[in-house]
């Protein structure tokens, strides 16, 4: 196995297209790692891209923010900035694993690891969050919700890597929210995910999306469900009908952590109660 | 005698000894020990749940370079000598004929890398005719159930079964009448429930190394509850004598009963006398899941009459308890003894059923059997009080043993605390806090016999007064603390002047096993006699020196002091100054004592736990939980808290989230903590404790055992809570959140 810490995005492509044999992106490694230990995979090639500038740093521009790949859980969770324009997704970052996780784990990793249950995920496709893949061809944007294409594989073409992903700018009006049901209170794999941002006007919601995970071999955008609450100042008729939208959205398994028929119906009473936080952080009154 | 006694170092929360090696990563735990020319060994474990072994070819294993030894049953001749019992040990060790469980070893491998080893036992070819696998207790009891053993016939019926069987052993505790009982009860109260396999969770996974000399002698190293157990049955698996074997104690990282019995080391042994190098081997936390002991999954039937004032007339349970794959080795006698223990009642019988399956052996875990038996037992009583309307402290309070109760599984209690701990409990603050709405509060009670035993110490005294004391029980739970406060205590000589080794088997007097909470009781004993032993030497050296009868030195505050009136001239001897002076007095002074302690006092632990169910998720919080406990004299208390603390967060691990998941086949799908959910900090509230000290008059300072009790009756002390808080009777552990949403929606 060769090991290799480019410092520019355009080397570790370069490593990347060559390498014939199994070849993986590596930041924090907290996924990886585990596979490698357990024998599941066996890298010939390792790109290390926490030497990557570009990968590295958090950026706030005109347009909203860039965070780089490598970025760690526990740096996103210290950028006051970014925390207070997308509480969503910093929180849901920052449920993964534990503290010691945090100071390794990336956002970019949750996504390309392409779990079902990624936490980060469903946050970042509710925010309208986009990644900046760079490849051989050249640089490419896709939106967060096009990279996973079942469990364990994405959309990304080999060489490709995601540089950054950006968010976009968040008015006051804006508010995001993500919470999963796991057993434990941490150390856990979500049974069901739910990820929503809402844009208010003048009291009432003028858009929204709404992202349900680990209830389908993707994480899912379901307009059906935003449509639900959109136009609306939340009432208690709205939530029921989101409840009831994202539940006919879900196709689980039945597997060790929970039954199809839990997860369909919690995936209602968590869009419920992240509908309700996003609301009120949009500066929606309850 | 004990109520009276004024003491200066027991009772007070010293550092522990061993404590600054352990967090500062420094202590050497089962993984740590490393020889010059050391290999590397691993299992190769079955694949099947249930399979015929029709051969096992090892050359392709042995033909890669670096490889140095394979060792398969065949390796171990005496296995056709030994008696029926020890060959089925013997067999968990490694398969025979038969594997009979998911992970059961097959073969083992040394190698020069742990890797190599993992690829060579790949490429070892096991010839299997795969059996159809029993791995429900419910299929492994029917008529036409696939038999695991044939040569297994069912003990304790009468007349002697004609067939083998699964169901291995069938046992019965009687006292009065429980027909004439249940005839008097105004109201009985009827349920079954259901405990799954856990796992005792320690965080340390098995590791040994072996190393056998060209003299034909053997030493391991390896982190246990007991090393002279580990010694006595590797020796038995190895058909060697026991004095050939040498067993080091490594540090233990966490045991709870799993630690008692051997599976990497005779195959350690074996491996290295064949290699002729010391041969390493550790478990994966996979391993330690899948072929390690769990506890018994059980399916238990509690049915309880009671006079509408709450007086109990008879009380019966029907227990099944699994074996996994091996018969014996399930705690059905415990769990059978355990379960009415703490009530005086004149009609009581348990009727019990040990049953084996296509799973792991079981093992000893905390209490063994005690805590599924009190799950059923204390659910009932719950339900019982809520249908008299009556409170279920006072339920409990009114049919409480005391001394003088004789127990339906035989003894009559001396002075016991259960009274006391009821008492406590119920005029604690926690018990008087409102509830709001989804929440709910349980009380259980739960108790566990002690154990006593053979230990064995020894005490010698430093040329500088620094005292050692030596004895052969691991720390598992803060012992050489305890050691070392009784040892102050009976030397009259400061805490920090103690030091208190584990020897390993060749240079410490015989202790048995750390099982049974036995070792503060028994192994201390044998320290305080010990200690007496050196004041009586130490005072008689004084004498000598003073030139007065032995009998007429005090010894207080760590010198020989001339009692009061024979001498007023004579200065105090401190000890420094006595132990200085040995070569004049006699030589070295030192002390041993061997004994089987008598009289372990029972332990009675009661809970108050209260929990918040969320009613759309079925997500059950604990919002607080309080153990109250005799402890008899609580020597350390910090560690007597400690284990009231840890048996608490099993117990509501054991409750809440903690399961085997069997798939079809009898493969463990959550062989690891991310998916054997055992309860993170965040999970619990601090767990607030009492310490009741009832004295047991056997020992010096009046000490019981204290590392079980506390997870006997968190099972239900959560269940009773979850119960009330959803208003509907749980049956089924563990109370994971898909489960008791269900009950939230059930017609009950």
């Amino acid at each position: 196995m060769r090991y290799e810490s480019p410092a520019t995005t355009k080397e570790a492509v370069a490593l990347l297209s060559k390498e014939k044999g199994p070849a993986f992106v590596i930041a924090g490694g907290t996924d990886l790692l585990v596979r490698m230990k357990s024998g599941l995979v066996e890298p010939a090639l390792l790109v290390d891209v926490k030497r990557i500038p570009a990968m590295t740093t958090i950026k706030v521009m005109q347009t909203g923010f860039r965070v780089g790949a490598a970025v760690s859980g526990a740096e996103l969770g210290a950028h006051k900035a970014l925390g207070k324009a997308w509480p969503g997704v910093v929180e849901a970052t920052n449920l993964i694993g534990s503290d010691q996780i945090q100071g390794r784990c990336t956002m970019v990793g949750n996504l390309c690891n392409a779990s079902p249950a990624a936490d980060s995920v469903p946050a970042l496709i509710a925010a309208g969050a986009k990644a900046a893949i760079v490849g051989k061809q050249g640089r490419r944007t896709a939106a967060v919700e096009k990279i996973i294409t079942g469990p364990g594989s994405t959309s990304l073409a080999k060489g490709e890597v995601i540089e950054a992903l950006t968010l976009p700018k968040s008015s006051r009006r804006t508010g995001d929210a993500y919470l999963r049901f796991t057993p434990r209170t941490e150390m856990d794999i979500a049974v069901v995910g739910v990820g929503i941002s809402m844009t208010l006007e003048r009291g009432i919601i003028k858009k929204a999306r709404v992202c349900l995970g680990a209830v389908a071999p993707t994480p899912i955008l379901v307009p059906a469900a935003a449509d639900t609450i959109i136009g609306t100042k939340l009432d208690d008729a709205a939530l029921a009908a989101l409840a009831a939208a994202c539940s006919d959205a879900c196709d689980p398994i039945d597997d060790k952590r929970g039954t199809a028929a839990y997860r369909i119906r919690v995936a209602g009473v968590l869009a419920r109660r992240v509908a309700t936080i996003a609301f009120q952080r949009a500066g929606g009154a309850a | 005698m004990n109520e009276a006694m004024d003491l200066k170092y027991v009772g007070t929360r010293p550092v522990r000894p061993d404590g600054t090696e352990k967090v500062t990563g420094k202590a050497d735990y089962g993984a740590d020990i490393s020889r010059p020319g050391m290999v590397h060994g691993v299992v190769l474990r079955s694949p099947h749940a249930h399979a015929q072994i029709n051969g096992i070819d090892a050359s392709e294993a042995l033909a890669l370079e670096g490889v140095y030894a394979v060792v398969t049953v065949d390796d171990f001749p005496q296995r056709d000598t030994i008696s029926i019992n020890r060959r089925r040990y013997f067999e968990q060790i490694i398969a025979g004929g038969k594997v009979l469980y998911h992970g059961h070893p097959v073969a083992a491998v040394a190698a020069k890398s742990a890797d190599l080893a993992q690829r060579a036992a790949a490429l070892i070819r096991v010839d299997y005719t795969v059996l159809p696998a029993v791995l429900d207790v419910q299929a492994a009891m029917a008529d036409d159930a696939p038999i695991l053993h044939d040569d297994l016939y069912t003990d304790g019926v009468n007349p002697p079964p004609k067939g083998p069987s699964n169901i291995s052993q069938v046992t019965r505790i009687s006292k009065g009448d429980v027909q004439a009982g249940f005839s008097e009860a105004d109201i009985v109260v009827e349920r079954r429930f259901v405990t799954p396999m856990v796992h005792q969770g320690y965080i340390e996974p098995h590791a040994c190394m072996a190393d056998a000399h060209a003299d034909g002698r053997v030493s391991l190293w390896c982190s246990s509850q007991g090393h002279f157990g580990i010694r006595d049955m590797a020796a038995l698996v190895l058909g060697m004598d026991t004095g050939d074997i040498r067993v080091v104690p490594q540090e233990i990282g966490g045991g709870f009963g799993g630690k008692t019995i051997v599976y990497l080391e005779p195959l350690a042994i074996r491996l290295s006398q064949k290699a002729g190098r010391p041969v390493k081997m550790v478990m994966t936390r996979e391993e330690v899941f899948r072929a390690t002991g769990p506890a018994s999954g059980t399916i238990n039937t509690v049915k309880i009459g009671a006079k509408d004032d709450g007086t109990l007339t008879a009380l019966h349970a029907d227990l099944v308890y699994e074996a996994g794959a091996f018969p014996g080795s399930s705690p059905l006698g415990a769990g059978a003894m355990c379960i009415f223990a703490p009530y005086d009642v004149a009609n009581v019988r348990v009727d019990g059923r040990e049953v084996v399956a296509n799973k792991p052996r079981v093992a000893a875990y905390r209490a063994p059997g005690a805590p599924q038996a009190a799950f059923a037992g204390e659910s009932v009583l719950d339900e019982l009080a809520q249908q008299l309307d009556m409170d279920p402290m006072d339920l409990r309070l009114k049919n409480a043993a005391k001394k003088g109760t004789e127990a339906a599984y035989g003894p009559r209690f001396k002075d016991i605390g259960f009274v006391e701990c009821l008492e406590a409990a119920k005029s604690h603050p926690h018990y008087q806090q409102a509830l709001k709405e989804n929440q709910g509060r349980g009380v259980a009670a739960g108790f566990w016999f002690n154990g006593g035993n053979n230990s064995s110490a020894e005490v010698h005294v430093a040329e500088s007064g620094m005292i050692q004391v030596v004895e052969g029980n691991p720390d598992i739970g803060g012992s050489r603390a305890s050691m070392a406060l009784m040892a102050a205590e009976t030397l009259q000589v400061p805490y920090e002047r103690i030091r208190v080794r584990v020897g390993d088997t060749d240079s410490t007097g015989f202790c048995n096993t750390t099982g049974g909470s036995r070792t503060t009781f028994a192994t201390g004993m044998a320290v305080i006699t010990a200690c007496e032993d050196v004041v009586a030497q130490l005072k008689q050296r004084a004498a000598l020196t003073w030139g007065i009868d032995a009998d007429q030195v005090d010894w207080i505050d760590g010198e020989a002091r001339p009692m009061p009136g024979v001498n007023a001239d004579l200065e105090p001897i401190p000890l420094a100054k006595l132990a200085r002076k040995f070569p004049q007095t006699g030589g070295p002074i030192s002390a041993r004592a061997s004994l089987n302690a008598q009289g372990p006092g029972p332990s009675f632990a009661v809970n108050l736990c209260d929990v918040e169910v969320d009613p759309e998720t079925g997500a059950t919080t604990v919002l607080r939980f309080t153990a109250i406990q005799d402890a008899g004299r609580a020597v350390h208390p910090d560690y007597v808290e400690g284990q009231m603390q840890g048996g608490a967060v099993q117990g509501i691990g054991w409750a809440l989230n903690e399961e085997y998941i069997f798939d079809d086949n009898g493969v463990m799908e959550n062989a690891g903590f991310l998916d054997y959910r055992i309860p993170v900090a965040s999970d619990l509230p601090m767990i607030d404790t009492q310490i009741i000290e009832v004295h047991n008059d056997t020992h010096p300072y009046g000490v019981r055992g204290v590392g079980e009790a506390p997870i006997v009756p968190p099972l239900a002390a959560v269940g009773n809570a979850v119960s009330r808080a959803v208003g509907k009777r749980i049956d089924e552990l563990p109370l994971s959140p898909p489960r008791v949403l269900a009950l939230i929606d059930s017609a009950e």
